[in-house]
C-alpha cells in the first residue's frame, strides 16, 4: 500500500486558542512541511498521585495518520486524551511537560479547552451517538459552535458523505441514530466530528467494537480523511496500525524501582520501520507477538 | 445444585440434568412476592371503592352540575352551597406557585449537582437534600406563617398587604418543600446518563451548560418529568401547609394569591375532624372532594406518561 509521502503543502494561518496575543514569540513560520501540528515534549500524565505515563516526546505530522500501539494499560488513551484536554474532565488528572499545538502550549493558562476541542476532535472506542436523530447528531456540533448559519442541510450531507455514510442514511435522516448498526454509528460519530471542521481527529480504538467489514470501511475512510485532516489513532490491532498509519508510536508499561507501573513511549518512527526493523528489542517482541 | 449422578464401576456416569429435590424455598419466596403484590393492588382497589361509594351517594343529593358550576362552597354553613370551584381554584393557584418555584430551583440544583459539583461537594450536598425532603410538612406550614409571611408583608410594595393566611405564602412554602424531591430525583436521572454521551458532547467543543441542557437533560427527560410529576402530586395532595398557611376560607372563588383560601385538601382536613355524623351529606362532601382530587392526580399522571413517550430520548 502506498501513502502520500508529502503532506499537502498549504500555508495555513495558525489558529489562536486564547483571547490574548498569539503565543509564538517570533511569529515563526508555521505550516511548513516539517512543522508538526502537535508536538509533545517530555509529557507525563498523572491521575492524582499516580503517574500513569511519562517521558513522551513525539511530533504529530500534518495530514498523516499517527498510530499509537502498545499493551493494555500502557497509557495510549491517556496520552491521546491529553491532546485535546479531554483529561480535564477527570478529577485529579494533570499533565506535565509541554503539549504544543502550532507552537502554542495547550496547557497554558489562557488557553480555552473548548477552542482546543473545536480544532482537535475525538472519536471514541465505543460508538456514542446522541440519542437523537441522525440529522441532529450531525448538527449538534454545528449548533454549539454557531456554525449552523444557513445551509445546514448541505453541511449535514457533506459531513455524512465525508464519513462514507450518506448513501446508507440519506432516506432516514430523521430517525434515531441508535437504530443504526455499530459500524454505521461509528461513522456517524466521525461525521459529526468532521462537521465542525477540526484540524486534527483523535481516534481511540475506533474499530474495536466493530466486525471486520465495518472495520475495513472505517480504515478506508481514514485514508480518505488523511487528505484533509491530521489523524492520531490508538489501536490494539497491529495489522491495522501497519495498514493505515504513516508513523507509529510504541508504548509499554514498566515497573519502576518502587514497583509502580508507569507507561512510557519506547519508540516512535515511520510505520514501515517500526514493523520491519524496530530499533528497540521491546518493540520487536511486541510486534512479533512475543510480548507478555 | 442437586447432582445425583452415581458412578458405576467401569462405566463413567453421565452427568445428570434431571430434577432433584424440589426447591421449596423458591416456591415460598414466590408465594410471598405474589402476596405482597396482591396486598398493594387490593389496597388501591379498596381505597378507590371507599372513595367511589360515598361519592356516588353524594351525587344522589347534589347534582353534578351544581358541583362543578356553583361558585360557593359552604356545606357547613346555614345556607349550603356545593360548588367545588373555590376549592379547585385555590388548589391550582397554590400548586402553580409551588411548581413555579420548584421546577427552576429543583432542576437548577439537579444540574449543579450532577454536572458542575465535584465529587466531594456532591457527597456533602446530596444527603442534605435528602434530609430536607424528610422535614415534616407541619414545620413548613408554620415556617410559612410565622417566618415567610411577615417578611413578605414587610417587603410587599403595595398598600394592600397579604392577608395573615394567604395562598402565595403557602405556595412558596410548598415549593420549597418539593424542591428536594424534584432535585434529588432529577439528579438521579441525570447521573444515570452514560458518561460516554457527555464525552462525545465535550469532544465537539460544548460548554458545560451545553452538555447539561442539550445532551444530559433530554436524555434524562423521562426521569426528570417523573420527578416533576411526583413533585406536583405531592403539592396537590399536601394538606398541612395549606391548612396552616392558606386558611380555610371557602366562600367564593378567590384568585388573588395574597388572599387566603381553602384548597381541596385543607377543606377535607378541616371538615373531617370527627364531629360530622357519618352518612350525613356534610360527611359525604369529604369524599366528593377527595374523588375530585384523585381524578386530578390521575389525569396528571396520564398526561405525564404521554409527554414522556413523545419527547424522551432513549439511550441504549
Ligand atoms: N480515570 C483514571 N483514573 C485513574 N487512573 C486511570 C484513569 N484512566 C486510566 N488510568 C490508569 O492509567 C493507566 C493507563 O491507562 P490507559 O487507559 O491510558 O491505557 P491504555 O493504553 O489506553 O489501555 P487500553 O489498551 O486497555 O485501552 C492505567 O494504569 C490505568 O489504570
Ligand atoms: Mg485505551
Amino acid at each position: 500500500m502506498t501513502y502520500p509521502e508529502d503532506p499537502m503543502d498549504t500555508t495555513i494561518v495558525p489558529p489562536r486558542l486564547s483571547a490574548g496575543l498569539s503565543l509564538h514569540p517570533s511569529g515563526a513560520t508555521h505550516g511548513g512541511e516539517n512543522t508538526p501540528v502537535i508536538d509533545l515534549a517530555d509529557v507525563a500524565v498523572w491521575y492524582g498521585d499516580y503517574q500513569a505515563v511519562r517521558g513522551v516526546s513525539m511530533p504529530v505530522a500534518r495530514n498523516q495518520i499517527t498510530a499509537m500501539i502498545g499493551p493494555s494499560g500502557c497509557g495510549k488513551s491517556t496520552v491521546l486524551r491529553s491532546l485535546n484536554r479531554m483529561n480535564d474532565l477527570i478529577g485529579g488528572a494533570r499533565v506535565t511537560g509541554v503539549v504544543s499545538y502550532h507552537g502554542q502550549d495547550l496547557y497554558a493558562r489562557d488557553v480555552d479547552p473548548i477552542e482546543v476541542r473545536r480544532r482537535i476532535g475525538m472519536v471514541f472506542q465505543k460508538p456514542n451517538p446522541f440519542p437523537k436523530s441522525i440529522y441532529d447528531n450531525v448538527t449538534y456540533g454545528l449548533k454549539v459552535n454557531k456554525m449552523d448559519t444557513g445551509r445546514t442541510d448541505d453541511l449535514v450531507e457533506q459531513a455524512l458523505r465525508g464519513a462514507a455514510l450518506w448513501d446508507e442514511v440519506k432516506d432516514k435522516l430523521k430517525t434515531s441514530a441508535l437504530a443504526l448498526s455499530g459500524g454505521q454509528q461509528q461513522r456517524l460519530c466521525i461525521a459529526r466530528t468532521i462537521a465542525v471542521r477540526p484540524e486534527v481527529i483523535l481516534m481511540d480504538e475506533p474499530c474495536s467494537a466493530l466486525d471486520p467489514i465495518a472495520t475495513g470501511k472505517i480504515e478506508d475512510l481514514m485514508h480518505e480523511l488523511a487528505a484533509s485532516y491530521t489523524i492520531v489513532i490508538v489501536t490494539h490491532n497491529m495489522q491495522q496500525a501497519a495498514r493505515v498509519s504513516h508513523r507509529t508510536a510504541f508504548f509499554t508499561a514498566e515497573l519502576d524501582d518502587a514497583g509502580v507501573r508507569h507507561g512510557r513511549l519506547v519508540e516512535f518512527n515511520d510505520t514501515g520501520r517500526i514493523f520491519t526493523n524496530p530499533a528497540d528489542k521491546r518493540t520487536e517482541d511486541y510486534i512479533t507477538g512475543r510480548f507478555g | 445444585m442437586t447432582s445425583t449422578s452415581q458412578k458405576v464401576a467401569g462405566i463413567p456416569a453421565a452427568p445428570s440434568v434431571r430434577r432433584g429435590r424440589p426447591r421449596l424455598g423458591e416456591k415460598a419466596i414466590e408465594a410471598l412476592l405474589v402476596l405482597a403484590a396482591i396486598v398493594s393492588v387490593a389496597t388501591t382497589v379498596g381505597i378507590v371503592i371507599s372513595l367511589a361509594v360515598p361519592t356516588v351517594e353524594f351525587f344522589g343529593t347534589v347534582s353534578l352540575g351544581e358541583f362543578v358550576t356553583e361558585t360557593l362552597w359552604t356545606p357547613l354553613f346555614a345556607e349550603k352551597h356545593y360548588g367545588v370551584l373555590p376549592l379547585l381554584v385555590a388548589t391550582l393557584i397554590v400548586t402553580a406557585i409551588a411548581v413555579t418555584i420548584a421546577i427552576p430551583v429543583g432542576l437548577g440544583s439537579a444540574i449543579y449537582l450532577s454536572e458542575y459539583a465535584g465529587n466531594r461537594t456532591r457527597a456533602f450536598l446530596k444527603p442534605i437534600l435528602e434530609i430536607l425532603a424528610g422535614i415534616p410538612t407541619v414545620v413548613y406550614g408554620f415556617f410559612a406563617l410565622l417566618a415567610v409571611n411577615p417578611w413578605l408583608r414587610d417587603i410587599w410594595p403595595s398598600q394592600t398587604k397579604p392577608e395573615f393566611q394567604n395562598m402565595l405564602v403557602a405556595g412558596i412554602a410548598m415549593g420549597l418543600m418539593i424542591v428536594p424531591t424534584v432535585a434529588s430525583l432529577a439528579e438521579d436521572a441525570m447521573t444515570a446518563v452514560p458518561r460516554s454521551l457527555r464525552e462525545g458532547a465535550y469532544a465537539l467543543a460544548s460548554t458545560k451548560m451545553q452538555v447539561s441542557t442539550r445532551v444530559v437533560l433530554p436524555a434524562a427527560l423521562s426521569g426528570i418529568v417523573a420527578a416533576i410529576v411526583l413533585g406536583i402530586s405531592r403539592a396537590l395532595g399536601e394538606t398541612m401547609i395549606v391548612t396552616i398557611a392558606a386558611g380555610l376560607k371557602t366562600d367564593g372563588i378567590i384568585v388573588n394569591p395574597i388572599d387566603g383560601a381553602a384548597t381541596m385538601t385543607a377543606y377535607i382536613a378541616g371538615a373531617g375532624q370527627g364531629d360530622l355524623p357519618v352518612d350525613s351529606l356534610d360527611y359525604l362532601t369529604i369524599f366528593a372532594v377527595g374523588s375530585t382530587l384523585f381524578l386530578f392526580t390521575l389525569a396528571l399522571n396520564a398526561l405525564s406518561i404521554r409527554m414522556v413517550r413523545r419527547f424522551r430520548e432513549v439511550y441504549e
